[in-house]
């Protein structure tokens, strides 16, 4: 369970344990209560990239959604009834296009558009991307297997606390006629977060 | 000298480690109660990162993810009054007691 460096063992049972009291003493203390904890839990978990594809794929679809949702993106998901908590952290979307390729990170910590797309994938949160992909994102790109022509210029967007990037991946070509439903399969976790390109029609199977 | 959370550009050859980290049940709850600590206007986002950043660097490197929130949590609980570190070491042994 050690080998990925995420310090399963001692410091595990150490923390777990104290996570286990604090949580414990709130809900004696009445601050909350476990049912709080697990319905948060479960909302938690109800989030997951394929929110966030259904959407940019409305916008692939939909030319004047897109432009709605780049503009005020806050807006556009209530549209199709996403509606962000009040205290959420602002999220913007940003699209790539055959000029400019966006990617998002949290240099200092590990901010991520949460309330749409869930929780960040563990190399997220690692340093190793954070340290690297504002000093080498074409290598960090080559790291994830993803090619961009010479010309296309590469724009590292760092997030904080208070605002959360979703990249609007560019469509790719060949996907004319597509359903949405069709198109949303090609927007992948990494197509969102900008180390990715949306995936080629042909990598999906036609039903 | 940037400080220890302030990782952009600091020096790294390590390679990106893609695998995924199956969330244990401990860590989901640590997630949720973070939540519910937020909504009930005990935290924010900014005090769990000032926690965060406050740990000393071979502890920064050294945590997973969720153990790095546990220990900003508790600095957070008790700052403000609403456990003791004895409290949760009192807890703790009860615990592991149970646990036998």
């Amino acid at each position: 369970m050690a080998e990925n460096g995420h310090g399963h063992g001692d410091n595990a049972e150490y923390y777990s344990l104290r996570a286990a009291a604090m949580q414990a003493l709130l809900i004696e203390k009445g601050v909350c209560t476990l049912d709080d904890i697990m319905t948060m839990a479960d909302k938690i978990d109800s989030r997951s990239p394929e929110d966030g594809a259904k959407i940019l794929a409305h916008a692939w679809a939909d030319p004047e959604y897109k432009k709605r949702l780049l503009a005020n993106a806050e807006a556009a998901f209530l549209e199709l009834g996403y509606d962000l908590p009040e205290t959420s952290p602002k999220i913007t979307v940003v699209e790539n296009t055959d000029e400019v390729h966006n990617m998002a990170v949290c240099t200092l910590c590990s901010c991520f558009p949460r309330a749409i797309i869930g929780r960040p994938p563990a190399w997220y949160k690692e340093l190793a991307y954070r340290s690297k992909v504002v000093a080498d994102p074409r290598g960090v790109l080559q790291e994830f297997g993803t090619e961009l022509d010479e010309g296309v210029q590469v724009r590292v967007i760092d997030s904080s606390a208070d605002y959360r990037y979703l990249i609007l991946p560019k469509r790719p070509a060949g996907t004319e006629g597509m359903s949405e439903e069709q198109l949303a399969k090609l927007i992948t976790q990494e197509s969102m977060i900008g180390v990715g390109l949306a995936l080629a029609p042909e990598s999906i199977p036609t039903s | 000298m940037p400080k220890v959370h302030d990782r952009g550009g600091w020096p790294n050859d390590d390679p990106i480690d893609h695998s995924e980290h199956e969330m244990e049940e401990w860590e989901r709850q640590v997630d949720a109660l973070n939540g519910v600590l937020g909504d009930k206007g005990l935290k924010n986002t900014d005090q769990l990162r000032r926690a965060i950043e406050s740990l000393d660097l071979a502890t920064y490197e050294s945590l997973a993810y969720y153990e790095k929130w546990t220990a900003a949590m508790e600095m957070l609980l008790v700052e403000q009054g609403i456990m003791t570190s004895e409290e949760i070491d009192a807890k703790v042994a009860v615990l592991k007691e149970g646990q036998k």
